[in-house]
């Protein structure tokens, strides 16, 4: 990504919000991943995504402003449940896996990397 | 952000992402091809700087211009662009009597196709919210001051209509290219969060 935007504001302007350009694009890998489960089954017709944006427009809902707001725990929410209503992966299924994966022995391979950037 | 020991310390989320691709790749539904190849592409490929290589070209160009704004959908076919999705683009253009801003009320709906995927703030509640209520503050608040006499238009995305905004060219580029001008043109500016 180009640094062109940074010149949206000038060094030290008071006036620049926390929310500033240059940011990356997902706060950590696995927002990534959801994004891209969710346009790649779209893309190959495993749902319809008007479908799912319907169920993220449902869970964006849910936020109340007492709670950090997290899009992407949202959206994993949305993709969950459409997968869940078409009889795709079921919430038992998915327990079930997550509790495998989260007894596997400590110091494995994890497959999405830890390069968090928090640029807020 | 802590830093120590991350290895053991992922988000319950990226757990639950992980098994959730998982089930998936193993019933056939998706491949980790696929995902990575969303995600190159969003990341990588579409970015702002498609937009900006259209902004740059309507300035040059009066009769691209005008395409542009009579139909953006046809337009940015024309550098092989194609919606993300069905959706129309409708390009709105900055003049000095009026600003336009885009936002996605209800969700973060953003013409991906030319801006590539939406920056955090864009899903931001409070972006989503007071972007509409109090345009002008909110648009200060990004260092963006506009004269009392320039009326600002809000724009609210929709599954069938992304906005873009064409932002007015800076003074002082007379003469530059249309890959010099592009490179002038930033993401915000055409959300219209951002003056050039």
């Amino acid at each position: 990504m180009s640094g062109a935007h940074d010149e949206a504001f000038a060094p030290g302007d008071a006036a620049a919000p926390p929310m500033q350009n240059g940011e990356v694009v997902f706060e950590a890998p696995w927002q990534g991943r959801v994004f891209g489960m969710a346009r790649a089954m779209a893309a190959a017709g495993v749902f319809e995504w008007d479908e799912f944006r319907a169920r993220l427009i449902d869970e964006l809902a849910t936020w109340t402003p007492e709670q950090p707001f997290a899009y992407y725990d949202h959206f994993l929410h949305a993709l969950e449940r459409v997968l869940s209503e078409r009889g795709l992966v079921s919430e038992t299924a998915l327990a079930a896996r997550l509790d495998a994966l989260a007894r596997r022995p400590p110091g494995h391979d994890h497959a999405h990397g830890h390069d968090q950037a928090d640029r807020r | 952000m802590t830093t120590d020991d991350h290895e053991h310390d992922l988000p319950p989320q990226a757990l639950r992402a992980e098994a959730l691709e998982s089930l998936l790749i193993e019933r056939g539904l998706l491949t980790a091809d696929a995902v990575d190849e969303v995600i190159a592409t969003y990341n990588e490929r579409v970015g702002p700087m498609n937009g900006a290589r259209v902004v740059a070209r309507a300035w040059l160009d009066p009769a691209f211009r005008e395409r542009l704004l009579a139909d953006g959908t046809a337009a940015i076919a024309e550098f092989g662009f194609e919606g993300g999705q069905t959706e129309k683009l409708v390009v709105v253009e900055n003049t000095p009597e009026v600003h336009n801003v885009v936002v996605c009320t209800l969700c973060s709906c953003y013409p991906w196709a030319v801006l590539g995927l939406p920056p955090r703030w864009y899903k931001d509640p409070a972006y989503r919210s007071r972007v509409v209520r109090e345009p002008r503050r909110v648009l200060e608040e990004f260092g963006v001051r506009l004269p009392a006499s320039t009326r600002i238009r809000v724009w609210d995305s929709s599954a069938e209509v992304r906005y873009m905004v064409l932002p007015q060219r800076p003074v002082g580029t007379e003469g530059l290219g249309e890959a010099e001008l592009a490179a002038r043109v930033t993401r915000d500016s055409m959300i219209g969060t951002a003056l050039l």
